[in-house]
C-alpha cells in the first residue's frame, strides 16, 4: 500500500478520480438525508425483503425492534458521513472503508443471484452484478487511487504526515 | 551579496505563499459542491413541499390516525358463554383471551425456527379483556372438548402450562342460554342457527356476538331485530373489518367528496383453495357418535347423517346462506360503514357451480348487483372461488377512485374534472396514489416513495413499527365488550345487522329465484 501514496496523477487523472469521489459522496449524502427527514423511513422493509445465504442475519437485524432502531440510525448517519468525507475529502480512507464495507451489507442483502425474488421492485435486470456492486468496486478504486490529500481536507489534516 | 540573499528570501517566502495559497485551494476546492448540494437539496424540499400542499389543498385529509375504541375493559369480569367451538368459534375465543395451548406450542414453535414471526409474542401483548368463559356448547364432542381447553387457559400458556378450571360443557344450547352465571354469549355456529340463537339468548337477557350473517332467512331477520331491542341486550355482528383504520380514513376521504361523484363500488372475493372454498377437512375419529347429528340439524329440512354435510356445511343451502351471506356480506359491511349504503333498490344475481362439483348446492362463481338510484351509484359484487386473482375493493368517482383494503389508497381519474388543472400542470400523477394511508404509520403522508407505497400496499411496512400487530377481531370482541359495560352500541349492532342481512338476501333470492328482487322501504319487505 506504501507504493499506492507515490502515485502522482495528470491532471486529468487526478480531476477523473475527484469528480469520481464526489459525485458518490453526494449520493451517498442525499440517500443519507431523504432517510433522515423521513419520519417514516425505516430499513425494516429492505431488512424482511432480504434472500440469498445472509437471509437470516439481516431478517433477525429487523425483528428486534432496539436493534432495528441501531439499523437504522447507523445506515442513516452512515451514509451521510461518508458522503460528506467523500465530497470534503475528509478522512477519505475511512470514509471509503466503510463506504465498501456499507455497500457490501446492501449487496449481500439483495443479491442478483439466479433466482432470488425480491417483493422490491428492480429498477433494471441484473445477473450478479448490480448498480451496488458497481458503486462497491468504485470505491476500492478510490481506495487504490487516493486524491483527497491532493484535492480535500486532507490536504491538512494529514499535512505533517505527508511532509 | 547580501541583496542577492534578500532577494533570495523574498523570492522563497513569495513562493511559500504561492504554496500556501495553492494548498488552500486544493485542500477547499471540493467544497462549492457542498454549496450545490445545500441549494439543491433547499430546491428540492420546497418543490416536494408545494407539490404536496397543492395535492394536500384538495385531500385535506388530517394526518392522525384515528382513535376507534374505548379503553374500559378494566371494568367488572363479564362471563361469557360460547356455542359453536370450531374453527371459527375457537379463533374467537383467542380473540378474547383463550387460546388453546397447541397454538401456542405451534408459535412458539414457529418463532423459534422464524424470528419475524411475532405471533406469540403479539399474543401475549393482546389486551387482557377481563372475561371468564362459564359455558361451552358444541355437538361435536371434540370441538367441545378443544373449546374448553381452551376457555381454562387463563395465562395462554402453552401445552404443560397450569390451566384454570374447565368451564361447563353444555349439551343442548338452550341450557347454556339460560345459564345464570353467563352474561353473554358468542355464536359461532353454522348459519342455519345464528337468528335463532341470538332469539332466545336475546330472550333469556344475554348480550350476543354473532357470527356473520345474522340471519338465514328473511322472517327470521325482524325476529332477530325485535328480540334484541325488546330484550335491550348488546348485540355485535361479526364483522371484525369494522374495526380496521384504514376504514376510518375511507369513510372520512368520502365525507370531503375527494372522490367526486361516485357512481360504482366494486367488491369481490377472490379465492382458489379447497379451504377458501370450504372443502374442510373431515376429522377421522368424527361420526354419528360423537356428532349430535339432530341438534345441528335444528330449522333445516332433515337428512341423513353426512359428515361431508356436517363439516362443510357452506356448501349446502339448507345450512349456509352461499357466497352472499358468507363472504359478500363483509365486503358489504364495509361499504355501508364507509358510505352509508342502507339497504338497496333492487338486486340481480348470477353464477353457478363451475368449479367445486362436490355434490354442493351453493354456486362458487357469483356476480350480484345492487342499485341504489337515490344515491345514483351501482354496487357490484363478483367472487370465485377458483381463482386468486386479486381484484380488490374499489368505490370509482368521477374525479378519482379509492382502494380500501388494509390499506387505503386514492388514485386521481385521468378524466376527472376537479383535478383537471392540476393533471395538466403535471401536479397530480395519475399513476401514483394521490393520497395513501397504512394503519399503524406514524404520520400520513401524501408523497412518499415509490418503494415506500410497494410495501405498504402489500400490508409489509407497519407489522413492526410501533412494535404492535393488531388482531381486528379482538378489537371487535373489545369494541362489544366495552359496550356491554358502558350500555351503548357497538359499532356492527343490530341496525346494520338488519341492513347487512336482508342486502344479502336480496342476493340470495335473486340468485335462486333467477329474478330482480326489490326492496320496499314503506313496508320494510323484500318483493
Amino acid at each position: 500500500m506504501k507504493s499506492i501514496k507515490k502515485i502522482t496523477y495528470s491532471t486529468t487523472q487526478l480531476t477523473w478520480l475527484v469528480a469520481l469521489r464526489v459525485l458518490i459522496g453526494w449520493y451517498f449524502l442525499y440517500e443519507g438525508m431523504v432517510k433522515l427527514t423521513n419520519p417514516n423511513w425505516s430499513g425494516v422493509a429492505y431488512l424482511l425483503d432480504s434472500e440469498g445465504f445472509l437471509k437470516g442475519f439481516y431478517i433477525s437485524l429487523a425483528s428486534n425492534p432496539f436493534i432495528l432502531k441501531t439499523v437504522d440510525f447507523l445506515n442513516i448517519w452512515g451514509l451521510i458521513t461518508i458522503g460528506l468525507g467523500l465530497i470534503l475529502g475528509a478522512f477519505s480512507r475511512i470514509a471509503i472503508i466503510a463506504g465498501i464495507i456499507l455497500m457490501g451489507l446492501y449487496y449481500f442483502s439483495h443479491p442478483p443471484f439466479i433466482g432470488l425474488k425480491y417483493s422490491l421492485p428492480m429498477e433494471g435486470s441484473y445477473l450478479f452484478v448490480n448498480k451496488i456492486l458497481i458503486e462497491l468496486a468504485a470505491l476500492v478504486v478510490l481506495f487504490v487511487f487516493p486524491t483527497s490529500k491532493e484535492i480535500g481536507l486532507d490536504r491538512f489534516i494529514f499535512s505533517n504526515k505527508k511532509k | 551579496m547580501e541583496n542577492n540573499k534578500e532577494n533570495n528570501t523574498n523570492q522563497k517566502s513569495s513562493e511559500s505563499k504561492k504554496i500556501k495559497r495553492r494548498d488552500v485551494i486544493k485542500g477547499l476546492a471540493t467544497i462549492p459542491v457542498l454549496g450545490a448540494f445545500v441549494y439543491g437539496w433547499y430546491k428540492k424540499q420546497n418543490f416536494d413541499r408545494l407539490l404536496k400542499q397543492a395535492i394536500q389543498e384538495d385531500i385535506n385529509l388530517d394526518a392522525v390516525n384515528p382513535v376507534i375504541n374505548k379503553n374500559i375493559s378494566k371494568g367488572n369480569q363479564i362471563r361469557i358463554g360460547i356455542i359453536g367451538c370450531g374453527s371459527r368459534g375457537r379463533s374467537l375465543l383467542r380473540a378474547a383471551g383463550f387460546v388453546h395451548p397447541e397454538i401456542i406450542d405451534n408459535w412458539k414453535e414457529e418463532a423459534l425456527k422464524n424470528k419475524a414471526d411475532k405471533r406469540y409474542h403479539d399474543y401475549l401483548e393482546q389486551e387482557d379483556l377481563n372475561l371468564v368463559v362459564n359455558g361451552v356448547c358444541d355437538v361435536f364432542d371434540i370441538n367441545a372438548e378443544k373449546g374448553q381447553e381452551a376457555a381454562s387457559n387463563l395465562n395462554r400458556e402453552g401445552s404443560g402450562g397450569k390451566m384454570g378450571a374447565k368451564p361447563r360443557r353444555y349439551g343442548i344450547y338452550k341450557e347454556l342460554l339460560a345459564a345464570n352465571n353467563i352474561d353473554a354469549v358468542i355464536i359461532a355456529s353454522p348459519d342455519h342457527w345464528h337468528g335463532t340463537m341470538t332469539i332466545e339468548a336475546a330472550k333469556s337477557g344475554k348480550h350476543v356476538y354473532s357470527e356473520k350473517p345474522m340471519t338465514w332467512t328473511v322472517p327470521e331477520t325482524y325476529k332477530v331485530v325485535k328480540a334484541v331491542k325488546e330484550n335491550n341486550i348488546v348485540f355485535q355482528l361479526g364483522h371484525q373489518n369494522r374495526q380496521n383504520e384504514s376504514y376510518f380514513k375511507a369513510k372520512e376521504a368520502i365525507k370531503k367528496n375527494i372522490l367526486g361523484k361516485i357512481n360504482l363500488i366494486e367488491v369481490t372475493t377472490n379465492r382458489n383453495s379447497p379451504n377458501g372454498a370450504w372443502v374442510y377437512n373431515i376429522p377421522e375419529e368424527a361420526g354419528p357418535g360423537n356428532i349430535d347429528w339432530k341438534q345441528f340439524i335444528g330449522p333445516a329440512p332433515y337428512h341423513d347423517f353426512s359428515l361431508k354435510r356436517f363439516f362443510r356445511w357452506r356448501c349446502w343451502w339448507d345450512y349456509s346462506t352461499g357466497l352472499s351471506g358468507d363472504l359478500f356480506t363483509h365486503e358489504y359491511d364495509a361499504m355501508n360503514q364507509i358510505l352509508g349504503l342502507g339497504i338497496p333498490d333492487s338486486a340481480v344475481s348470477s353464477g353457478g357451480i363451475y368449479y367445486f362439483k362436490d355434490g354442493r348446492t351453493v354456486p362458487d362463481v357469483l356476480q350480484m348487483a345492487f342499485e341504489y338510484p337515490d344515491r345514483n351509484f351501482s354496487l357490484v359484487y363478483s367472487a370465485s372461488l377458483a381463482s386468486n386473482k386479486k381484484r380488490g375493493r374499489v368505490i370509482m368517482g368521477h374525479d378519482a377512485y379509492m382502494e380500501v383494503g388494509e390499506d387505503l389508497k386514492i388514485y386521481v381519474d385521468t378524466g376527472s374534472t376537479k383535478y383537471k388543472k392540476k393533471l395538466d400542470e403535471g401536479i397530480i400523477d395519475p399513476s401514483l396514489p394521490m393520497y395513501s394511508f397504512t394503519p399503524g404509520m406514524k404520520q400520513v403522508d401524501a408523497i412518499t416513495s415509490p418503494t415506500e407505497q410497494y410495501f405498504a400496499g402489500r400490508g409489509l411496512l407497519y407489522t413492526y413499527r410501533g412494535g404492535k400487530r393488531v388482531n381486528t377481531t379482538h378489537l371487535h370482541i373489545k369494541d362489544w365488550i366495552d359496550c356491554i359495560r358502558d350500555g351503548t352500541q357497538p359499532s356492527c349492532n343490530i341496525d346494520m345487522g338488519f341492513e347487512e342481512a336482508m342486502t344479502a338476501h336480496m342476493g340470495t333470492i335473486a340468485y335462486r329465484e333467477n329474478r330482480k328482487v326489490f326492496w320496499d322501504s314503506d313496508k320494510q319487505e323484500i318483493v
